[in-house]
């Protein structure tokens, strides 16, 4: 198979975690490395698993397949396979692969001699995974509160979830992770911008450089990033966004039971109304 | 300008932590199954909140059951509801009631000092009406108090006027905007658990019958005419029944279909009947008592206070964790009260007889 140009750079020994040499090798295009092995082990389980809960429920229809948690009065013990065992199994697949992905990006990096970036980024997309899966279970002393592996039926525990907690909007820590994903989308909506206006002038002209770029922006808000700020900002909106989302779940029930909206009584509170309020 | 940046961050650090110790609670957590596994249907609780409610919400002991002698009407006078009970029994729930409503103030709270039958006292006329409305809801809305039932204590809870009513109004303060009507929204109302949406759901919906189904039965407009300014005052009333039950959504609701029956849990059909009948008894118990009582106990528009889930919830699913006390008096179930006196209309002498204030 011919090399892409990159791959020579790409394809050098050494910089495995673990394994040493004896994975350091590629199928294809494909780096394998220690960490490939097991992702692929954990995805292919975890993939065989899901098939067969499904074998054992009402429906093929892959809208509708549910593996469901163990019911919450298991706690945080094992369940019968058939009871919530499955979705526990799954669970462990499922952070094996995720965790082995990360491990691999990490390996990659190191060959290729470039910082950790890509797998940091990654694990913050775990983080948010093990908050519903781990850490609020966990807290809240049960496997049963996280949800369930099926395409409609975990948006139906999304919902349920949050009406849990009466109004899910007034949730400062989502109130957070909502507003840094919509900046996310903003800042990259200006950034694209941007870049597109600069490789595509007017015919006849050239392609822009980054000081049009910086003075479009000087002239416009006062202010340019430049052009590496931009992917450091962009970096940390989404990974900040990302952040709070997986706080605004381990917050919801471990550390707030009632609905959202009470909890800003201590705004309410604050001696600095005047009475009657 | 490190040292300055450190500051800010320890600062910033504490002010959160501040936050995170003030204004939130921790686990342990007591969860209560609502749905199947994995459907996000449950309830939550600290163990602290549960211990304060099951602390305040304690049916108090019951005098020893007597039921012996002839009928009370045979030896008192001016018994109109209870008339057929035994004397026993009748002087046991008297003694009760006192004790409920109005233990500081005793017998002559509704009574004339020596003479028992008269009329003259404002407390004792409305006493007699509640006494209908008890019974009332203990025989025809079944659907919705099963075997717990009501008592005086339900609402009363050794205070004279219930803590728990409502009049009819927006909380004072809030403003109308420019375009808009004041329905009372923007400013926490404490009856709809602090939201700010529009803060008197109740007379629309528990006095008047407004409707409070606002979602489309189908996927595109095919004449629902229920606007988004309806839904809020919807919102405000389930606000209102999650606060006074101490549940959430997933109570009642399955949220993937909040109208549909079929995914809704039992609890939700208790709630509906509940609204029939407290719409039964604002209108034909309350309502009609206005006149009766004293224009400092009415609302600030001169309404009567009436009834809500709170009332008897008081903050949680069961009144008093649904102990059965109003099996304990017979008399309140029905048992030896004069014919139809249950569901007798407001007799017309009772407000002309009443002291007004």
């Amino acid at each position: 198979m011919a090399m892409l140009t990159f791959e020579k750079k790409y394809r050098v020994p050494g910089g495995t975690l673990l394994g040493g040499d004896l994975f350091d090798y590629w199928v294809g295009p494909f780096y394998v490395g220690f960490f490939g092995v097991t992702a692929a082990f954990f995805s292919i389980l975890g993939t065989a698993l899901i098939i067969y809960g499904a074998s054992q429920g009402h429906t093929w229809n892959v809208w509708q397949i549910n593996i469901t948690p163990p019911d919450i009065s298991y706690g945080l013990g094992f369940a019968p396979i058939a009871k919530g065992g499955l979705w526990q199994i799954i669970t462990v697949c499922a952070l094996g692969a995720f965790v082995s992905w990360a491990l691999r990006e990490v390996e990659i990096s190191r060959k290729l001699g470039i910082g950790l970036h890509v797998p940091f980024a990654f694990s913050f997309a775990i983080f948010a995974y093990v908050s519903l899966e781990v850490i609020r279970p966990i807290l809240m002393g049960a496997w049963g509160v996280g949800f369930p592996y099926g395409i409609m039926s975990h948006l139906d525990w999304v919902s349920n979830t949050g009406y849990q907690y009466l109004n899910f909007e007034y949730n400062p820590a989502h109130m957070l992770g909502v507003t840094l994903f919509f900046t996310t989308t903003f800042a990259l909506a200006l950034h694209g911008s941007l870049v597109l206006s600069a490789l595509n002038p007017a015919k006849g002209e050239e392609v822009k450089s980054a000081e049009y770029e910086d003075t479009f922006f000087r002239d416009f808000i006062g202010y340019s990033i430049g052009t590496l700020g931009i992917h450091r900002l962009g970096l940390f909106l989404a990974l900040a966004a990302v952040f709070f989302s997986g706080v605004c779940i381990i917050l919801s029930g471990p550390f707030w039971t009632a609905g959202w909206p009470e909890w800003w009584s201590w705004w309410l509170n604050m001696p600095i109304w005047s009475a009657g309020h | 300008m490190r040292t300055a940046l450190s500051g800010v961050a320890l600062l910033g650090a504490f002010a959160v932590s501040l936050v995170a110790v003030l204004t939130f609670s921790h686990p342990p957590v007591e969860m209560v199954a609502t749905g199947n596994p994995g459907t996000g249907m449950q309830l939550n609780y600290v163990p602290a909140q549960v211990a304060q409610a099951l602390a305040i919400n304690q049916p108090p002991p019951a005098l020893p059951l007597i039921d012996a002698g002839p009928p009370a009407k045979t030896v008192y006078k001016n018994v109109q509801v209870l008339g057929n009970v035994s004397t026993g029994a009748f002087t046991r729930l008297m003694v009760s009631m006192s004790n409920w409503v109005a233990p500081q103030q005793g017998c002559n709270y509704c009574h004339v000092a020596g003479n028992f039958a008269d009329d003259s006292k404002y407390t004792k006329v409305i006493a007699r009406r509640m006494l209908q409305m008890t019974i009332a809801v203990n025989t025809t809305y079944a659907n919705h108090v099963g075997s717990v039932g009501v008592t005086c204590y339900t609402c009363h809870r050794g205070a004279p006027m219930p803590t728990q009513i409502w009049f009819t109004g927006v909380t004072p303060g809030s403003g109308t905007g420019l375009v808009e009507t004041n329905m009372g929204k923007n400013l926490p109302a404490a009856a709809i658990n602090n939201s700010s949406l529009p803060s008197d759901p109740f007379t629309p919906f528990l006095l008047n019958n407004e409707q409070i189904r606002d979602q489309g039965t189908t996927a595109l407009p095919s004449g629902n005419r229920q606007s988004i300014k309806q839904t809020d005052w919807t919102y405000a009333l389930m606000m209102h029944y999650s606060q006074a039950l101490g549940v959430n959504c997933a109570f009642c609701h399955n949220s993937q279909a909040f109208s549909d029956w079929s995914e809704s849990t039992p609890q939700r059909v208790t709630a509906f009947y509940a609204e029939a009948m407290l719409r039964d008894l604002n209108r034909n118990y309350m309502v009609p008592l206005t006149a009766t009582f004293p224009v400092s106990q009415r609302g600030p528009t001169g309404d009567v206070a009436k009834i809500n889930c709170a009332t008897c919830h008081q903050g949680v699913y069961k009144p008093l964790f649904g102990a059965a006390m109003a099996a304990k008096f017979p008399p309140l179930l029905g048992v030896g009260a004069t014919a139809a006196a249950a569901t007798a209309p407001m007799p017309a002498s009772d407000t002309t007889n009443a002291t007004k204030n």
